[in-house]
C-alpha cells in the first residue's frame, strides 16, 4: 500500500478498523482500575511486505491498534482509570516509525501516515485533558525517535536507568528530518525543556539516559531495573486516587462495515462518493432518525448505535479514506440531510446528560472527529439546499468548511445553533469553529450566534448574519456551484493544502495546533528536501551502504 | 608521587593539564573499582605480572612481582612512523583524524563506549575464580588478564578525557559504574553479563570471547581516527595472551580428560575429570554468546562505521585491494516464512558478517589444534564448533531456533528440549563445580588439567606465580 503511488480507488481500502482479538502488535491488560497497553511489534507483520518492523518500530498497522485500543479503553473500560505505556521486548520501549517504511513510502503516504499518528497521540492527551484517565510512559528501555513522542504524550514518563536505556530524538542528525509526531513541540511547549537543553538533545543521536534525562525533564522518573515495576505501580496508583473519571456502563464498539460499491463507500448515516476523474467527492451525512432517544435510560439503552456515536465513527472513517485511499480527489462538497428540530433535541439530551461517562465519550469523539475534519487536506464546501441539517453538531461540518453556498427556496435548507455550538466541539487551537470563521473575533462570533433564533435561520438570514459565503437562488445556484467546484479543482493541491491550512485556523495557537501548523508544515518540506529524500539524502542513504552528502546552503 | 609518575605513558600526561584533570578524579575511583570489583581475595598478594612500561621492544613487557592495586595502569599509542591517510571508507585519501571530527563524534563515542564497556566487565565476571585456581600458573594468567583488562579500560579512558569533553568524562564514570550481571547497571552487551562460574568458563571465555576483542580491536586499529587506532594496536599486543590462555586452557582440559577417559576405562567422571561432552557444550554455550558480539548480521551501524573511515575490517590495509567497499554483496542467510533463504545484502552493510566470518575461521583454526591434541592422547572424540545460527541472542537469527547444524528447529518445544541437551545444564555447572578446589603448591596442577608445556617468561612450571 505504502508502495502504492496512485490511489487505492481500484478496490482495496486501507483498514482502519481493528479490535483486539486482531491486535498483532498491542496486548492490553486490565488490572483493577489500571489498564496498560504494552507493545511488541510482530517484525514481519506490518502492513507492507517490503520492511520488517524491528526494534519495537511501527508502522500505520501498529498505530491503527494503538489508536483504537485507546478508543475501546474510552467506551469499552470505563473502570480504568489509569493507563500505562509499555513494552514487552527487553530493554527497548520503541524505537518510532520504521525508517525503512518511511524511505519506501510515497510523500503523500509518509505526510497522512504523520497525520495519523499525531492524531492517535493526541487522542492519548485527550484522554488525560477531557476523559479524566491521565497516562504513564513506562519505558522499559531505549524510547527513540517516534518511541520517545510516544512518551511524551503521556502525562508521565518513567525511564528505567539502567546505564543503557536512553530516550533520543535521533531525526536531525541521523535522518536528516524532524521526529514527526510533536516531539519539538511537546519538548518545549508540555514539558517545558530549556529551550538550549533541547536544542542538544535533538542533535544527539544517542539521546540522553536516566540520570541526565531526569535532571534535564525529559522525563520524570529514572529508577532502577528493581525499583522500576514498582515505581510505575506506584504512579498509576497514586493517578487512580485522584483520577476524575465519569462513571459509565461499558459500551462494545461493534465493527462499522461501510458498503463498498465502487467509488462509493455508504454508511447508515453517512456516504461518500468520489469522482477520480473531476478529482470531486460528495459527503454526505444524514441526521438522526425521528425515533433517535433523547432520555438518559434510551440513550444509554441504544449504546454504540447511538445516532451520535454512529455517524461520528462512520464520518471519522470515511475521512480516513478520502485521505489516504482517495489522494485524488481535491474537493468534497458536503451535504446533510435530516430533521434540524430533532437533532437539536438530540445535541441538547445529550449535553444534558453529560455526567453519564459514556454520553460524555459520545461527545468527546464527535470533537476528535470534527478535529480530523479541520484537518482534512480536501477543500471543504458546504452545499445547503432543501432538506438540510446543518443545525447544531452538524453546522459545525458548515462552519468548519472552507465556503458555503446555499439555495434560496421556498422550504429552503435552514441554519441553527445548538449548545453543541459554543464550546464543547472545540477546534484544534482550542476556540470554536464559530468563533475561527470570525478569525476570533470574539464579540463578532457572539453577536452572528445571537442573530439566529433558537430554532434557526434560513439562509439569506444567515448570509446577512455571516455565516454563508453565498446564499444564490435558483436561477444561480446550480451553474456558481458547478464553477466554483471545477475552478477549485483545477487550482494546485499543494498550494490549496497550504493556503487552506493557513486560512483555516485564525486566532491563538495551543500545543496541538502548534504540533500540525508549525511542525508537520516544515517536516513535510523536509522531507521532499533534497537534503533528505533526494539521492544523496540522509533518509534515502539510511541502512545503504552510502553516506549522506548535504547541500549546505540555507533555505 | 605525581600523577605522570603513577602512570606509564606515551601521551605525554605531564604537560596535558587537561587529561591531568580528568585522571585525577577518575584514578581513586577506578581503584576503588577495581578493590571492590576486582580479583577478591589476592589484591594484597604479590603475583609475577608483566607489566608495559613503555612502547619499545623491552618496556612493553617487564616481568615482576607486584600487587595488582600496585600494579602500574599505563597509557600507550603505538608510535607511527609515516602519516597515514584514513584508508578506506568514503574518504580513504584524506589525512587521518588527529582530532575527533565534530560529525563523528556520537558514533566515536559510541564505538569507544562498547568497546570500553567489555574491558571491567570481563575482570567483574572472573572476580571470585582465585579461590578455586587449578595451579599458581593458572592463578597468575587470571590475573594477568584482569589487570590487563583493566588497563584496556585505561585506554578507552584515555581516549574519552582526551578527546571527548565532559560527556567523555561522564562517560567514563558511567563505565566504572554498570556492573557485570547487575540486575539495575548491566554491561551494555548481554555476553557480559553471563556468570563465569568456574574455570572451563573461564578458559571458554578467553578463548571465544576475548577473541571477539581480538577482531573488534583490530577493525578498530584500522580506524581513521588516529588515537583510536594506536591505542588499539597496543592493547591488542596484550590481547595475544589472553587467548592464548585460553586456548591452551581448553587444550589442556581436552588433553586431561582424554588421559583419564583411557585410564579410567572411558569413565571419565570416575578419574575426576571433566567429560569431554560437557566440555563441547560449554564451547557451544560461549561460541555461540561470543558470536553475538559482532552485531546483527545486516547493519547499518557497520555500514556507517565503516563508510565515515572509523571502522575497518580486520587486517583492512593489509588483507584488501579494494577499500571503498561500496562495491559487491555478500549472501546472507536470512529467515524468510520458515525457511533459511539467501539474501544479497550490499557489503558495507553486512560487515559484522565479514568479521564474523574473520572470527570464525580462527576458531576453526584451534578447534583442529584441540583435535590434533585429543588425537595425540588416542581418543577419538572430536570437538566441534556449532553453526553460527545456533543459540543466538542478536541479530537475524535471535528469535529462531537452530540445530548446531544451522537446521530451523520450527518447533518451540522440540527446540527447549534440543537447546537444553546441547548447553551446559544445572548438572554440567554443579558438576564442574564439584571439581573446582584451589591448588595453590608450586607445581602442582588439579587432577581435571593437564599441566601447560611451558612456564611464563621461560620461568619453571614450579615458579612461585602468586606469593601466598
Amino acid at each position: 500500500m505504502a508502495d502504492d503511488t496512485t490511489s487505492a480507488s481500484a478496490g482495496t481500502l486501507t483498514q482502519f478498523q481493528t479490535d483486539p482479538t486482531h491486535y498483532r502488535h498491542w496486548t492490553l491488560r486490565k488490572d483493577g482500575a489500571v489498564a496498560t497497553l504494552a507493545l511488541h511489534v510482530q517484525e514481519e507483520e506490518g502492513l507492507g511486505d517490503k520492511y520488517l518492523l524491528k526494534q519495537n518500530s511501527y508502522d500505520l498497522g501498529v498505530d491503527i491498534e494503538l489508536a483504537d485500543a485507546v478508543q475501546r479503553l474510552r467506551f469499552e473500560h470505563p473502570e480504568v482509570k489509569a493507563l500505562v505505556l509499555s513494552s514487552e521486548v527487553a530493554r527497548i520501549f520503541c524505537a518510532g516509525a520504521n525508517i525503512y517504511m518511511l524511505g519506501k513510502s510515497t510523500h503523500a503516504f509518509k505526510v497522512n501516515f504523520c497525520k495519523y499518528t499525531n492524531e492517535t497521540r493526541l487522542g492519548i492527551e485527550d484522554l488525560s485533558a477531557n476523559s479524566g484517565v491521565r497516562s504513564i510512559a513506562a519505558l522499559n528501555g531505549t524510547a527513540a525517535g517516534g518511541g520517545y513522542e510516544l512518551a511524551l504524550a503521556c502525562d508521565q514518563i518513567v525511564l528505567v536507568d539502567d546505564g543503557n536505556s536512553a530516550v533520543s530524538f535521533p531525526e536531525v542528525p541521523l535522518l536528516a528530518v524532524l521526529p514527526g509526531t510533536g516531539g519539538l513541540t511537546r519538548l518545549v511547549d508540555k514539558r517545558r525543556i530549556r529551550r538550549d537543553r533541547a536544542d542538544i538533545f535533538c542533535t544527539i543521536a544517542e539521546g540522553l539516559k536516566g540520570k541526565r534525562a531526569k535532571e534535564w525533564g525529559l522525563v520524570d522518573e529514572a529508577p532502577s531495573k528493581t525499583g522500576f515495576a514498582a515505581a510505575v505501580a506506584k504512579r498509576s496508583a497514586d493517578l487512580v486516587t485522584t483520577a476524575t473519571r465519569r462513571a459509565a456502563a461499558p459500551v462494545v464498539l461493534p465493527r462499522i462495515d461501510l458498503q463498498q460499491d465502487g467509488l462509493r463507500l455508504a454508511g447508515r448515516y453517512v456516504e461518500v462518493v468520489s469522482d477520480t476523474t473531476t478529482r470531486v467527492a460528495d459527503l454526505l451525512v444524514r441526521g438522526p432518525e425521528a425515533v433517535e432517544p433523547c432520555d438518559r435510560a434510551g440513550m444509554l439503552a441504544k449504546g454504540a448505535e447511538l445516532w451520535a456515536l454512529r455517524a461520528m465513527r462512520e464520518l471519522d472513517l470515511c475521512l480516513l479514506h478520502l485521505r489516504v485511499d482517495f489522494p485524488e480527489i481535491n474537493i468534497v462538497r458536503v451535504r446533510t440531510q435530516g430533521d434540524v428540530t430533532k437533532l437539536l433535541a438530540v445535541d441538547a439530551a445529550l449535553l444534558a446528560h453529560a455526567d453519564d461517562g459514556f454520553l460524555h465519550e459520545v461527545r468527546l469523539n464527535m470533537a476528535r472527529t470534527l478535529r480530523r475534519y479541520d484537518l482534512t487536506a480536501k477543500s471543504l464546501f458546504a452545499l445547503v439546499e432543501p432538506g438540510s441539517c446543518f443545525a447544531g453538531s452538524l453546522l459545525e461540518l458548515l462552519l468548519g468548511a472552507d465556503r458555503a453556498y446555499g439555495l434560496i427556496a421556498k422550504d429552503g435548507g435552514r441554519l441553527a445553533f445548538s449548545a453543541m455550538n459554543d464550546g464543547a466541539l472545540p477546534m484544534s487551537h482550542g476556540i470554536t469553529r464559530l468563533q475561527a470563521r470570525f478569525c476570533a473575533d470574539m464579540a463578532a462570533a457572539a453577536s452572528a450566534r445571537a442573530a439566529l433564533p433558537a430554532a434557526g435561520a434560513d439562509i439569506e438570514a444567515c448570509e446577512r448574519a455571516g455565516l454563508m459565503t453565498m446564499a444564490l437562488d435558483e436561477l444561480d445556484y446550480e451553474d456558481e456551484v458547478r464553477l466554483a467546484v471545477e475552478e477549485r479543482a483545477s487550482l494546485s493541491p499543494d498550494a490549496l493544502t497550504g493556503m487552506e491550512a493557513s486560512l483555516r485556523f485564525p486566532g491563538p495557537e495551543t500545543c496541538e495546533s502548534k504540533i500540525f501548523a508549525r511542525l508537520s508544515a516544515w517536516q513535510n518540506w523536509i522531507f521532499q528536501r533534497p537534503n533528505a529524500t533526494g539521492p544523496k539524502g540522509a533518509l534515502t542513504n539510511y541502512g545503504l551502504p552510502t553516506r549522506p552528502a548535504f547541500d549546505y546552503r540555507r533555505t | 608521587m605525581s600523577l605522570h609518575d603513577r602512570i606509564p605513558n606515551n601521551v605525554d600526561l605531564c604537560n596535558d593539564r587537561r587529561l591531568q584533570k580528568a585522571l585525577e578524579q577518575w584514578q581513586p575511583r577506578f581503584l576503588d573499582w577495581w578493590l571492590e570489583m576486582g580479583p577478591d581475595g589476592f589484591q594484597t598478594k604479590d603475583v609475577y605480572l608483566r607489566t608495559a612500561v613503555s612502547v619499545d621492544r623491552d618496556g612493553w613487557a617487564t616481568f615482576e612481582h607486584v600487587k595488582m592495586p600496585d600494579y602500574r595502569w599505563g597509557i600507550f599509542l603505538t608510535p607511527e612512523e609515516r602519516k597515514r591517510p584514513v584508508g578506506f571508507g568514503d574518504n580513504p585519501d584524506i589525512e587521518s583524524f588527529e582530532e575527533v571530527p565534530g560529525e563523528f563524534r556520537n558514533p566515536l563515542r559510541r564505538l569507544i563506549v562498547t568497546q570500553g564497556d567489555t574491558e571491567p566487565a570481563s575482570v567483574e565476571q572472573q572476580r571470585l575464580l582465585g579461590r578455586t585456581c587449578p595451579s599458581l600458573y593458572d592463578l597468575r594468567n587470571l590475573f594477568q588478564v584482569n589487570v590487563e583488562e583493566g588497563r584496556h579500560l585505561w585506554a578507552m579512558v584515555y581516549l574519552l578525557h582526551r578527546h571527548f569533553g565532559r560527556d567523555g568524562r561522564d562517560e567514563a564514570d558511567e563505565l566504572l559504574a554498570r556492573r557485570s550481571g547487575d540486575a539495575n547497571k548491566p554491561r551494555i552487551l548481554e555476553t557480559f553479563n553471563q556468570p563465569i562460574r568456574h574455570w572451563l568458563s573461564f578458559f571458554c571465555f578467553t578463548m571465544f570471547t576475548d577473541r571477539d576483542g581480538k577482531y573488534q580491536l583490530g577493525a578498530l586499529a584500522e580506524s581513521g581516527f588516529a588515537p583510536m587506532r594506536r591505542t588499539c594496536q597496543f592493547m591488542l599486543t596484550e590481547e595475544a595472551h589472553h587467548l592464548f590462555v585460553g586456548e591452551t586452557g581448553i587444550t589442556r582440559v581436552l588433553r586431561r580428560s582424554a588421559q583419564l577417559a583411557k585410564l579410567f576405562d572411558g569413565d571419565v567422571v570416575k578419574g575426576g575429570g571433566i567429560p569431554l561432552e560437557i566440555v563441547q557444550r560449554y564451547i557451544n554455550y560461549w561460541f555461540s554468546y561470543s558470536l553475538d558480539l559482532f552485531g546483527s548480521e545486516i547493519s547499518s551501524n557497520s555500514a556507517d562505521f565503516f563508510a565515515m573511515g572509523l571502522k575497518g575490517r580486520f587486517d583492512e590495509e593489509k588483507k584488501y585491494a579494494d577499500h571503498s567497499a561500496r562495491e559487491g554483496f555478500m549472501n546472507v542467510p536470512v529467515i524468510e516464512a520458515g525457511r533459511v533463504t539467501q539474501r544479497q545484502v550490499p557489503l558495507r552493510n553486512a560487515l559484522n558478517e565479514v568479521l564474523r566470518d574473520d572470527y570464525i575461521k580462527d576458531c576453526e583454526r584451534a578447534v583442529k589444534g584441540w583435535n590434533r591434541a585429543l588425537e595425540e592422547e588416542g581418543s577419538s572424540f572430536r570437538v566441534t564448533l556449532p553453526n553460527r545460527r545456533f543459540h543466538r541472542h542478536l541479530g537475524e537469527y535471535a528469535q529462531h531456533s537452530f540445530t548446531t547444524d544451522g537446521e530451523l528447529l520450527a518447533d518451540a518445544g522440540t527446540a527447549d528440549a534440543y537447546y537444553a541437551s546441547m548447553l551446559p545444564s544445572e548438572a554440567d555447572e554443579a558438576y564442574v563445580d564439584s571439581l573446582m578446589v584451589g591448588v595453590t603448591k608450586p607445581g602442582a596442577f588439579a587432577n581435571w588439567i593437564a599441566p601447560p608445556k611451558n612456564g611464563i617468561n621461560s620461568q619453571a612450571l614450579d615458579f612461585e606465580y602468586v606469593k601466598l
